[in-house]
């Protein structure tokens, strides 16, 4: 009987043959935590009599949940993270360097076939590189710290095969939340999720990145891509480090086989207050927007900027009321939308821009929506006071669409829109 | 190891995600478990902190501790003096970090248990027996995988780790 990709790669870490249900202690290669979660890890570290990390190389802390001027007891926070790397040569990603999932990828050191852990749920992005990349608490990011390993039982996995071609107007995230839709927040609790298909070896790596991501959203503990030329592609530009991907058998067992027809996707949207409460956007027309949100480890993106941007200017406005949010998921991203123009356009259609990091997706670091208002935004989560104000009402969607929704002040299909294009 | 706990049981619904256990705002001001236990669970219910009692059990439906893997949001839930959560489901991030901090997250079937019914939890080598005490019912718990379980009876992760500096095999 063959192997999964999870069963693959969690077998190499563990150095021995492993199949779904078996728990393993596994040797990670790389561990991540955010200024959300260092500083409890660092407190564990201390209590569990760790005197020293594993290997300060494969350890990496970065500050992007907390803005410089969002709290005084938080940058007594970020103090302590600086210090704590600075005793033990860990590397620090700075406030303002862009959030912890998007670095990691970009640095070059989400690599296919690796064990990755990070002490932030949406760490499972990295899946998207091929890699087994899941998320843990302060508590087990200490212990790994430590050690360099970590136990972890062998998920089963649902194959997700993506079949078909997006229609205009429809994007990786309506896939993403559709999938939502479909498999339910628990869906896939304690399980792995592989796309395959054609339409997920057709979606560049953007496109993956946004279906890893929100993968912990129906619960998986890894969402996971084949690699493929365009993975080795961006890879080779940023590391000289060897890799071995990992690819599933063709005999491996799945738990559940899921299909889906990516042609016949509308534009989708989660409404308040459940990722899972989602339906196309067409039932959802005409509700009212004060605020939208540009941004996150989900939709901070080169490609899902331009997106927003081309209906922005299609339309040609801001609608008067309406506050909309832009934060670049990193500097890299942030820098070219610089060079390209696109920042300089944002600002124009009124945008309000902030620095590259989490902002406002969890009401840490950026503006918070006000009592009553509705916001449609490109992250992954719309739980009740995510972004800082109970009171307030979260909708998910596409770049696109949530651009759509600041152009006309409600939710509006972005197609009416980038009709106009054509 | 055999650990045996009495109490009432305070009843949520499906999906409780970490952010509605502790708001990630609160955060901000502090990570002190006592301190953050006076805004425990305020986004659902303001007043459900002041009317905790310790020795309460949380009893849940799907999907307890979804979302963030924030780890206060199992601190704080032992700071108010709650020793177990049962639910019918949790996020696995949530699991990890209850058991690593020696609160003791059980599955079982918990549709037919009332809001103040008491409740008794019986953990040991055999196995989780929840019993209804209320309803004269028991309701039998998942297995816990062995590691867990020594991660538990050890007291949590730091104790673990203190004694075994790493994951025994």
């Amino acid at each position: 009987m063959g192997k999964t990709i999870s069963e693959k790669i969690l077998s190499e870490k563990a150095g021995r043959d492993a199949r779904a249900g078996d728990v393993l202690v596994c040797e990670v290669d790389y561990a991540m935590a955010t200024d959300g979660s260092a500083p409890m890890a660092i407190d564990y570290f201390n209590q569990m009599g760790g005197t020293r990390v594993f290997d300060p190389d494969r350890i990496v802390f970065v500050m992007d949940h907390y803005s410089s001027l969002s709290h005084r007891n938080t940058t007594e926070l970020q103090a302590r993270m600086r210090a704590f790397a600075a005793a033990h040569g860990v590397t620090i990603h700075e406030v303002g360097d862009g959030i912890c999932h998007q670095l990691m990828v970009e640095t070059g050191r989400t690599l296919p076939g690796g064990l990755f852990v990070g002490a932030d749920s949406h760490s499972v992005t990295g899946g998207a590189l091929n890699a087994f990349a899941t998320g843990i608490g302060s508590s087990d990011l200490a212990a790994t710290m430590i050690c360099g390993r970590i136990w972890l039982k062998v998920p089963h996995t649902i194959k997700v095969v993506l079949t078909g071609r997006l229609g205009p107007g429809v994007y990786p995230k309506d896939i993403a939340l559709a999938l939502a839709g479909l498999v339910g927040a628990d869906g896939a609790t304690y399980q792995a999720i592989e796309f395959s298909g054609p339409a997920s070896a057709e979606l560049d790596l953007d496109g993956r990145l946004v279906l890893c991501n929100m993968s912990v959203e129906m619960g998986a503990k890894a969402g996971i891509f084949n690699a493929d030329r365009n993975t080795i592609e961006y890879l080779r530009a940023r590391t000289m480090a060897p890799f071995k991907p990992a690819e599933a058998d063709a005999d491996a067992r799945y738990r559940r086989v899921i299909t889906l027809d990516v042609s016949g996707l509308t534009p989708m949207i989660a409404r308040p207050h459940k990722v899972d409460n989602v339906g196309g956007i067409d039932a959802s027309i005409g509700i009212p927007i004060q605020m939208v949100f540009l941004g996150t480890c989900t939709g901070g993106r080169i490609q899902d900027f331009h997106q927003a941007l081309r209906i922005l200017e299609t339309a040609g406005r801001i609608a008067p009321g309406v506050q909309l949010v832009v934060t670049p998921a990193s500097r890299e991203v942030e820098a070219e939308l610089r060079r390209d123009g696109s920042l300089g356009r944002l600002a124009a259609t009124g945008a309000t821009i902030l620095s590259p990091g989490c902002g406002s997706c969890c009401g840490t670091a950026g503006p918070i929506p006000a009592d009553g208002a509705n916001v449609v935004s490109t992250a992954n989560r719309n739980f009740k006071a995510r972004m800082g104000n109970g009171a307030a009402s979260i909708y998910l969607a596409s770049p696109a669409a949530c651009a759509a929704a600041a152009a006309t002040g409600f939710i509006t299909d972005p197609r009416e829109i980038e009709e106009r294009l054509r | 190891m055999r650990i045996e706990l009495e109490g009432k049981a305070r009843l949520l619904g499906d999906d409780i995600n970490t952010d509605y256990i502790i708001s990630s705002g609160r955060k901000k001001e502090t990570l002190d478990p006592d301190v953050l236990k006076r805004y425990l669970f305020e986004a659902l219910d303001p007043s459900f902190a002041a009317s905790v009692a310790p020795g309460d059990l949380l009893v849940a439906g799907r999907n307890f501790g979804c979302g963030s893997a924030m780890e206060v949001a199992v601190t704080v839930v032992l700071a108010a003096g709650i020793r177990a959560v049962l639910a019918t489901g949790f996020s696995r991030t949530y699991y990890r970090n209850a058991i690593n901090n020696g609160l003791i997250p059980i599955e079982c079937d918990t549709a037919g248990i009332h809001e103040g019914d008491e409740l008794r939890v019986v953990l040991d080598d055999e196995g989780i027996t929840v019993t209804d005490l209320t309803l004269g019912n028991a309701l039998p718990g998942l297995p816990l995988p062995g590691i867990m379980l020594e991660i538990l009876s050890s007291g949590g992760l730091v104790p673990y780790f203190r004694v075994h500096h790493d994951f025994k095999t």
